[in-house]
């Protein structure tokens, strides 16, 4: 998507015009924000999920969190999490890295069971994520699996705007020059940077309570709340 | 509980008052956190700006302003604010402001209600100042056993009561057969008319005395008195009595004052019993009356030496079994003034009888029965106006000196001020006495004052106490004449001031300053105890104790309605905690001092403190008010 060619909001416009799935069909039809609104005025979700690994076409989505949010407020009684049974097998491995068990994953429902709820919580809400290369993509395959069409909207993405500080100007340079590692820009090691405390991490719910956090907190420390959301998404 | 929320619970929990409601209550209130990082430097509550959530610091520190600005206070993580206004007007009184990068937490009304409703303890801690700090006392006060224990229950069978008629022989063999080690002695009803009471049978007698297995030695044998002497004869009339419903306390103390160990126990006017001082000891083992007991029984100031020890232990003992402030000051004080008194007649023994009469006066802790394990002499004589120089003097300088040092060799450090009784100046007869204190009354200098308010803390310990009350009558007829004097000693009890409160490790001062330790005695109970003296000076009290001054002053309108319990309710509280940080002290084999270090206050501790400490500060700008420096 390229900002020239064409704007969200008539990205928006266009899909709504033409989806078949009634969830997305309300989705698009909501619209999207002007570029130019501020970011205070935006109402936002943090959305992070769990997977079996990191390739949208073989690995599949074990749980999501969500939890809707503005500059003001993170509201915690907003806050949804699901559990969700995988069409191909659970490896031991991402058993323990997620501390989700078997027998929470056999009762539980399929992908497509929470998507209209999912779509709703959603619709009017830019999405913020750590690292939109996982959220993004496993998002769209898996509702294009489901609903035969797929989903493309705006997304914030906290450690690109971590990278932005983080990763560039002078001391990055020098950084390189005497071979020194980069500073990390994973979502632990970014929130301590504004002083957001420890949480237990690797659980889909707690970590898009992190990334509200620290979105506010990179907003409060680099950004003005006048800032237009142009700005932070991508 | 959802494990996502087990972080924020799990944090709430650990800080007061969260830390004291239900799990439910805990999960409840998590459930509906809201969130919101401030960067440092940026407002959090506008002053005046409706409020509608009680905030709560997740982590980072936030300092609070007073309306006009100034700094009221400096919290960190666990640390709550916003509940004034919310409790109050919905506005915000206090203006808060993130001094760190902070993330609050956000408790909305509905929830905040509910805690209130729902839990006592964390409606009490967030309700207006004082209350907390109120119902913590209580609390302690309700833990002590001591307090609420009824000598009823300590007397194991009924008194053994005998006419004033039998003789001493028949008394001596009831005592032998009945196993006891005393009697009651009783009177045909219209011997002793308030003293009437009516038997099981009916009948009806008064109680006029007690006879002890002491007096048969003291009263019949060494004065060669036969076995059919009466009873009635040998008796002391009127024993001091106690009714049932009195607690072991009162007992105890009672015992202590009258130096007597049979305690005639009544309901209403009948005996039900007598106590004894061992029953009192068994009950209560780590009694200060062993030790009052052991002072009077030593002979030379080498053996009350070592008996320093032993009050360090008692005063351990006490305080870990829950006596309050009051209480331990009253025992440390009589255990001074058993010190004193048995030095004196050591003195009197060695020097032989005064030449002319004298009173022994405490001032400062002793006199106000509020002496802690750390406490140094402030003592002073006062001779009859017969008293000649030339002649005379020689002999109150030696006794002086042998009390002094005596009670420099029993623990209790010379004054560095040099109030004692061996410094020429306080050692004068009761006329100069007087001069002395109508001169500092109707001539105030607050200079001079600084270094003799000390004195109008005054008691009598030995010799002859009217010539003290003397001189306590002159003080509390005359301090309330004289508002220049009250000014001046306003004026010397606004030196002293409490810090803010506490703020991580440090000790926060007003000005923002951080210090590592703070001495509660200069900056708590000490500007306490001077501004409760200058009130009950100008109401014409005539208590020594800052508790009883206080009853004195709430008899009176000079403090608003409530300021009184206050105050004491703040007094109980800094003591307490200073009490509480030198058993520390000694437990952990150091020497115990008045400082102490932010790191070992609890939390609850933190939060009294800080409020007992506004109390002070608020008692102080009154007194600034109401005692306006006049025509200086």
């Amino acid at each position: 998507m390229t900002k020239n060619a064409i704007s969200w909001s008539e990205y928006y416009a266009a899909r709504a015009a033409e989806v078949q799935d009634s969830a997305l069909q309300h989705f698009f039809a909501h619209g999207c924000p002007e570029p130019d609104t501020p970011i205070q005025d935006i109402p936002m979700v943090a959305l992070d999920m769990e997977t079996t690994g990191l390739d949208s076409h073989r690995h599949a989505i074990v749980s999501v969190g969500i939890q809707p949010f503005t500059l003001d407020r993170i509201r915690l009684s907003e806050r949804r999490y699901w559990v969700l049974r995988p069409p191909r097998p659970l490896s031991s491995k991402s058993i323990t890295f997620h501390r989700i068990t078997h027998s929470e994953i056999a009762e539980a429902p399929d992908f497509n069971d929470i998507l209209d709820e999912l779509l709703n919580q959603l619709t009017g809400h830019i999405p913020v994520v750590h690292f939109a290369n996982i959220e993004r993509p496993f998002l769209d395959s898996a509702i294009k699996d489901r609903r035969g069409e797929g989903l493309r909207c705006p997304m914030i993405d906290t450690m690109a705007i971590e990278a932005r500080f983080e990763r560039r100007g002078w001391r990055t340079l020098w950084s390189r020059l005497v071979g020194r590692q980069p500073s990390s820009i994973r979502l632990h090691d970014s929130r301590n940077r504004y002083g957001l405390p420890v949480y237990q991490a690797h659980h889909a719910l707690t970590d898009a309570l992190a990334t509200a956090e620290l979105f506010q907190a990179q907003v409060a420390t680099h950004f003005s709340p006048d800032t237009p959301i142009s700005e932070f998404w991508g | 509980m959802d494990v996502e929320l087990l972080e924020i619970r799990d944090h709430m929990g650990r800080f007061p008052p969260f830390d004291g409601i239900s799990d439910d209550l805990l999960d409840a209130a998590a459930e509906q956190v809201e969130i919101r990082y401030f960067k440092a430097g940026t407002d959090i509550l506008l002053l005046n700006a409706p409020i509608h959530e009680l905030c709560y610091i997740r982590s980072g520190a936030v300092e609070i302003y007073r309306r006009g600005g100034d700094l009221y206070n400096r919290l960190s993580e666990g640390d709550i604010f916003g509940h004034f206004g919310l409790l109050r007007s919905h506005q915000v009184r206090f203006p808060a402001r993130a001094l760190e990068d902070s993330l609050i937490y956000f408790i909305p009304e509905a929830v905040f209600n509910r805690l209130c409703d729902e839990d006592e303890s964390f409606a009490d801690f967030v309700e207006a100042e004082g209350s907390r700090l109120k119902s913590t006392v209580e609390q302690q006060h309700k833990e002590n056993d001591m307090m609420i224990t009824r000598v009823r229950k300590l007397l194991t069978r009924s008194p053994v009561m005998l006419t004033a008629d039998e003789t001493v022989q028949t008394a001596a063999q009831r005592m032998s057969e009945e196993s006891v080690s005393s009697v009651l002695v009783l009177e045909r009803p219209e011997h002793l008319p308030e003293r009437v009471f009516t038997d099981a049978n009916g009948h009806s007698h008064s109680l006029v005395g007690i006879l002890t297995d002491r007096d048969f030695r003291t009263r019949v044998l060494a004065q060669g008195l036969p076995p059919d002497t009466r009873i009635g004869d040998v008796i002391s009339p009127k024993p001091i009595t106690l009714q049932s419903d009195a607690s072991v306390y009162e007992a105890m103390l009672s015992m202590l004052r009258n130096n007597i160990h049979h305690l005639p126990i009544l309901k209403r006017r009948r005996p039900v019993g007598v106590l004894h001082l061992s029953d009192i000891i068994r009950y209560e083992t780590h009694s200060s009356l062993y030790l009052v007991n052991n002072i009077f029984n030593h002979q030379s100031v080498k053996g009350l030496g070592h008996l320093s020890a032993d009050v360090r232990a008692a005063f351990v003992r006490m305080v870990n079994e829950g006596a309050n402030s009051h209480m331990v000051g009253q025992a440390l004080s009589t255990i001074g003034r058993s010190f004193t008194r048995r030095l004196l007649e050591l003195a009197e023994e060695q020097l032989g009888p005064p030449p002319v009469p004298y009173a022994f006066m405490a001032m400062g802790s002793m006199a106000r029965n509020e002496q802690t394990v750390l406490s140094d002499q402030d003592n002073a004589l006062v001779l009859d106006d017969g008293y000649d120089p030339e002649q005379h003097g020689d002999y109150f300088r030696a006794m002086a000196k042998f009390v002094c040092d005596g009670l420099a060799i029993c623990g209790y450090t010379y004054c560095k001020g040099g109030i004692m009784a061996t410094n020429p100046k306080w050692c004068q007869p009761l006329s100069v006495w007087k001069r002395y204190f109508s001169e500092w009354i109707m001539h105030p200098n607050a200079e001079r004052l600084l270094n003799s308010s000390i004195f109008f803390d005054l008691d009598a310990v030995h010799g002859e106490e009217h010539f003290v009350e003397q001189l306590q009558d002159l003080v509390a007829t005359k301090a309330s004449q004289h508002p220049k004097f009250l000014a001046a000693m306003a004026r010397n009890a606004l030196l002293r001031t409490p810090p803010l409160g506490f703020f991580r490790t440090f000790v926060m001062e007003k000005d923002g300053k951080h210090n590592n330790s703070i001495n509660l005695k200069r900056r708590g109970t000490a500007p306490m105890i001077d501004l409760i003296r200058i009130h009950a000076l100008a109401c014409g009290s005539r208590a020594q104790n800052s508790f009883e001054r206080l009853n004195d002053i709430s008899e009176t309108a000079l403090l608003a309605p409530g300021i009184s319990d206050r105050i004491r309710y703040a007094l109980e509280f800094i003591s307490m905690v200073r009490i509480r940080h030198q058993v520390i002290d000694l437990q952990e084999d150091r020497e115990p001092d008045n400082n102490i270090e932010p790191e070992n206050v609890s939390d609850t501790e933190r939060h009294n403190l800080k409020e007992a400490f506004q109390v002070l500060s608020s008692a102080q700008k009154f007194l600034k008010f109401r005692y306006p420096m006049s025509g200086r």
